[in-house]
């Protein structure tokens, strides 16, 4: 049977196919996320001002599956960039999506480009 | 391998099971531990607090578990009936036998009851184990349900007796002390002092009975008054008898051992009774004529017990015993130490006394005016631990001895640092720990805090009355060594949440970055830091929660709760819970609306769950057209002010305690905190607001309100304390405001008031010097921030919808309208809720 989790496939720069134009970089907070709608998917964009870089990966926590990791907050832990989920504070890299604090699945990530002012996602198809 | 049987698993048999256990040769016997009780050792001597927190478990002197992981065969609840010392075996009440090698009494003593008439009447008590207290509790709670100005009496008013005193007025009871002889604690004050302390204990609202031989108790079936002689009679619904204890030499006067006069069974300096096989000790053994009904004598006993049997012969008992006491638990300081009452002949007195502030001092010193002998302290013990040391230590003492007793502005020295002690100066006495094993763990590192000493050492873990010691020194040596006390926030910063309060407070920060970048270490922060920062900076500047909400938690950034499913509850504010009908009204129609599941929180206000982010400013415009504000359920901040509808209605009310707690809850309401804050209010002793259970609680009593502090639910349940009595409305939210400024200055980040109260060191006599007595110099600082507060507030809801920029975050997703469609919701009871989560 095919879950909600299956949707999402850490994707390489290499592998896209498709540079989805998301929304205008003014429309995301600084240093903190939100959710993009892309076909079927719910995809958590963040911009770590911080660091100067935008990272993306899948809305769903793999902890209960709810579509809440773009309402997270975002840090460090010694140096790796992760979002921290608002309902149990599990935290994810958002270079890899490997999770730091237990041992859930790794989240599955997506490249980032800004242009123009637009932020785009990379996905498969 | 031998066999040895301990008789009796109370504070002094678990004691011996302890300290054996911890010797190498232990691995050549065999304990097996009769208890008579249900349930294992447990801390007799803080039995007291068996009726704040009604935990049996949190008194435990070590689990079940730790005697099998030992290898000792715990029998709880099977009393030992006999023994047979030519078989070297002993029979239970449940008939079976076993063999002992070496046998261990260590039965303790029962309450003694004087053959009063009528002293078997239902409502009489004894004040010894968890069962009898779990009686008086239940006894009471009846006694109050029928008649609330219920009385209950004490016999006796020793040390005991007035702990039991105490304990009555915190059921709730009218508290009186009878004694038979002309003063207070006969045995440890002289009558001066008792004098003093009888007035102190007057002034707290414990009534005082001296010189009553009670004749009979009163009552048909339950006891109802005590009779003293003609036309002398006492009114009471119970009677707590704490008139002295007895030896429980039961077994031992059966077998033919050597038993005193008035009971015990005799044991020599090696703690051995007249059978060589038979060990006694703790308050069974009567070692030089005496009982010492204490627990530090007692664990001496069973490391000499110990050593004995593992073949160190030459341990054996001092000859001298300290008797120093301190009273612990009243609200009083009263202590003695040494020799408390001294014969002109043997040396000279020397007493201070004050009858109007209720101190009374006096120490006895050599009749060549160099050593301590003893002393007595009533009103002010907190110069007890120094002075105990100083006797125990035969410490120089100044020329003018007065000096230590004075107070420092009459010319009173101020007593030696607590490092100048000797090495071998014994701080804890219960567990026979020295200044220099204290010392001696932090140096060598297998401790760095204070909870580390304890744990290494045991100091501190008996009575307790030595933690403030400890304490000292062990900030002392860790001071001496140069280690710096570290609680900082996160691997993103080296500083705790004070240093980063006075840090934003005084460089005006508005921004996280700003505080990261010139204090931080050089990281992006977290989860744990951003909060804190973003709760400070509210704290600080009254911001709303709507500044920078990315840096805010789970729920400040939507100001709304998150649920499991991702969706949010709504709490609207209804102070003291007052709400007219035409708002339940409007309520009701916007939870019909919005298809809100509907419930009554645990703070009596009303919350509507279900709603996605699209909805929640939608639901907000209506909430606040009705007039309604946010109730800041989702914030580390002042949740609700509960209230009893007071005088306002009920016949009982003293005064209007629902228009004092929405005064209180408007006052404070948004307020950005270290945690979560509630407020109770009742309008009498009855306290159906629970407002004990509280942070701040409020009970009217004659004459004004009684504050309580520190109290609350959740974890670890605390019932508030008393800190100040009979003040009006204006003196409490002067006090209130202090208390709670200075709480959101110090605390530690996500600690409540009662974990921030307890850990303050100087506990709530520091806490009470400091918001009463500004003794910091503080409080007018304290209340003008806490104004500024109250000035500043603004709705953060309001604040939100009406300004776009702020309702961009609002939405489910940033490029659409839609609603998150992995939302599945199923029907319960006429309601609904989300699809339970595998
Ligand atoms: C309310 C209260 C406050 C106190 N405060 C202080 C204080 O502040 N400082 C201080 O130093 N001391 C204090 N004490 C005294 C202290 O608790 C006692 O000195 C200590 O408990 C004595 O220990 P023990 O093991 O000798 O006796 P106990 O603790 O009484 O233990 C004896 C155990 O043996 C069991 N037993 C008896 N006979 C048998 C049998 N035949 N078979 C099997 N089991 C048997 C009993 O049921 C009991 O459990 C206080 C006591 C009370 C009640
Ligand atoms: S606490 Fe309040 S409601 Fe309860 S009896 Fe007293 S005044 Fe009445
Ligand atoms: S008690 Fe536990 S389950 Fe109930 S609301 Fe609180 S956190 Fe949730
Ligand atoms: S659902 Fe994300 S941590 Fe539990």
């Amino acid at each position: 049977m095919e879950t909600i989790l299956d949707k999402y496939k850490a994707t390489e720069v290499e592998n896209v196919n498709v540079w989805f134009k998301a929304a205008s970089v003014n429309d995301f907070p600084k240093d903190g996320g939100a959710c993009v709608k892309y076909k079927e998917k719910q995809i958590a964009v963040f911009n770590f001002e911080r660091l100067g870089k935008w990272y993306a990966c899948q809305n769903l926590c793999p902890h209960k599956m709810e579509m809440v990791l773009s309402r997270g907050m975002i840090g460090d832990d010694k140096g790796i960039p992760k979002v921290a989920c608002p309902l149990h504070k599990k935290t994810f890299s958002l270079e890899t999506g490997e999770n730091l604090n237990s041992d859930l699945d790794a989240i599955a990530v997506y490249p980032v480009k800004v242009e123009a002012g637009y932020v785009y996602i990379g996905f498969e198809e | 391998m031998q066999h040895i049987i301990v008789v009796g698993n109370g504070m002094v048999g678990y004691k011996f099971c302890e300290k054996f256990v911890e010797k190498a040769e232990s691995k050549d016997f065999k304990i097996t531990v009769f208890g008579e009780e249900p349930r294992p050792a447990y801390d007799r001597v803080h039995l007291s607090e068996f009726f704040e927190s009604q935990n049996a478990k949190a008194l435990e002197m070590a689990t079940a578990e730790w005697y099998a992981d030992n290898n000792i065969d715990l029998i709880t609840g099977e009393r030992v009936a006999d023994i047979n010392r030519t078989s070297k075996t002993i029979t239970t009440a449940r008939d079976r036998d076993f063999s002992y090698d070496y046998l261990v009494l260590a039965t303790g003593s029962s309450p003694f009851v004087p053959p009063i008439k009528g002293v078997e009447k239902e409502g009489v008590f004894v004040y010894r184990t968890i069962e009898d207290l779990e009686g008086m509790l239940a006894y009471a709670a009846k006694l109050k349900a029928e008649k609330p100005d219920a009385r209950a009496a004490v016999l006796g008013g020793g040390l005991l007796g007035l702990e039991a005193g105490k304990a009555v007025m915190d059921m709730g009871l009218e508290p009186h002390i009878v004694e038979f002889a002309p003063k207070l604690m006969p045995r440890q004050l002289d009558s001066r002092s008792s004098q003093v302390l009888k007035l102190k204990l007057e002034s707290i609202g414990l009534n005082i009975h001296l010189s009553k031989a009670t004749n009979q108790v009163l009552g048909d079936g339950a006891i109802t008054g005590m009779e003293f002689g003609e036309d002398d009679f006492l009114d009471v619904d119970m009677l707590i008898v704490s008139a002295g204890i007895r030896p429980r030499d039961e077994l031992g006067r059966a077998c033919g051992l050597e038993v005193g006069v008035r009971g015990g069974i005799v044991v020599d300096n090696t703690m051995k009774t007249s059978d060589e096989n038979i060990y006694a000790i703790g308050e069974i053994a009567l070692y030089n004529q005496m009982i010492y009904g204490l627990v530090a004598p007692g664990y001496d006993m069973a490391a000499v017990a110990v050593e004995q049997i593992i073949g160190n012969t030459e341990a054996v008992m001092p000859a001298d015993i300290d008797m120093s006491t301190k009273l612990k638990l009243i609200g009083v300081d009263v202590a003695s130490f040494g020799e408390p009452f001294m014969p002109a002949s043997k040396g000279h007195s020397i007493i201070f006394e004050n009858k109007t502030q209720h101190l009374y001092k006096r120490i006895n010193v050599s009749l060549d005016g160099k050593t301590l002998l003893g002393g007595i302290l009533v009103g002010d013990a907190s110069d007890y631990s120094m002075l105990h040391q100083v006797y125990l230590n035969a410490m120089a003492i100044p020329e003018d001895p007065s000096q230590l007793i004075l107070p420092a502005s009459e010319g009173g020295a101020v007593l030696g640092d607590v490092m100048d002690l000797p090495d071998e100066a014994q701080i804890c006495s219960c567990e026979s720990v020295t200044k220099g094993q204290i010392c001696g763990v932090i140096e060598n590192g297998e401790a760095t805090d204070l909870a580390g000493v304890v744990s290494c050492t045991k100091a501190g873990t008996g009575c307790g009355g030595c933690k403030p010691m400890v304490a000292d020194l062990t900030n002392a040596t860790l001071k001496s060594l140069g280690i710096e006390v570290k609680d900082s926030v996160c691997e993103h910063f080296d500083l705790n949440r004070q240093d980063l309060y006075k840090i934003i407070q005084v460089k005006g920060y508005k921004k996280f970055n700003e505080v990261l970048d010139n204090h931080g270490n050089g990281g992006h922060g977290c989860e744990l830091c951003k909060p804190l920062i973003a709760s400070l900076m509210a704290s600080i500047h009254a911001d709303t929660a709507n500044e920078e909400y990315a840096i805010q938690d789970s729920n400040d950034r939507f100001l709304a709760n998150i649920q499991r499913n991702g969706t949010y509850s709504v709490v609207p504010r209804v102070p003291g819970g007052e709400i007219t009908p035409d708002k339940l009204i409007a309520l009701g129609e916007i939870a019909k609306k919005y298809d809100l599941y509907t419930k009554i929180t645990g703070g009596v206000r009303i919350d509507l769950f279900g709603a996605t982010l699209n909805q929640l400013p939608l639901i907000w415009k209506e909430l606040i057209s009705h007039g309604f504000e946010s109730g800041h359920a989702y914030g580390k901040s002042l949740r609700t002010v509960k209230t009893c509808v007071g005088s306002t209605w009920c016949r009982y009310g003293m005064d209007e305690s629902v228009s004092f707690g929405i005064e209180l809850e408007n006052r404070y309401r948004g307020i950005r905190a270290p945690h979560k804050i509630k407020g109770g209010v009742s309008g009498c002793i009855r306290e159906c607001a629970e407002a004990r259970g509280k942070d701040f609680g409020l009970i009217a009593v004659e004459g004004g309100w009684n504050l309580y502090v520190g109290g609350n639910g959740g974890a670890n349940p605390r019932h508030a304390e008393l800190f100040a009595e009979q003040i009006d409305n204006e003196t409490v939210i002067k006090y209130l405001d202090r208390y709670l400024m200075f709480y959101m200055r110090t605390a530690k980040p996500l600690q409540r008031t009662a974990a921030w109260q307890e850990r303050l060191e100087g506990g709530l006599d520091y806490l009470k010097e400091v918001i009463i007595e500004d003794k910091l110099g503080i409080a007018e600082d304290l209340e003008k921030e806490m104004q500024t507060l109250v000035n500043k507030f603004e709705c953060e809801w309001t604040q939100a919808v009406n300004n776009p920029e702020m309702m961009k975050r609002f939405n489910h997703f940033i490029n659409s309208e839609d609603e998150d469609e992995n939302l599945v919701f199923v029907p319960m009871r006429d309601q609904k809720m989300p699809e339970p989560w595998v």
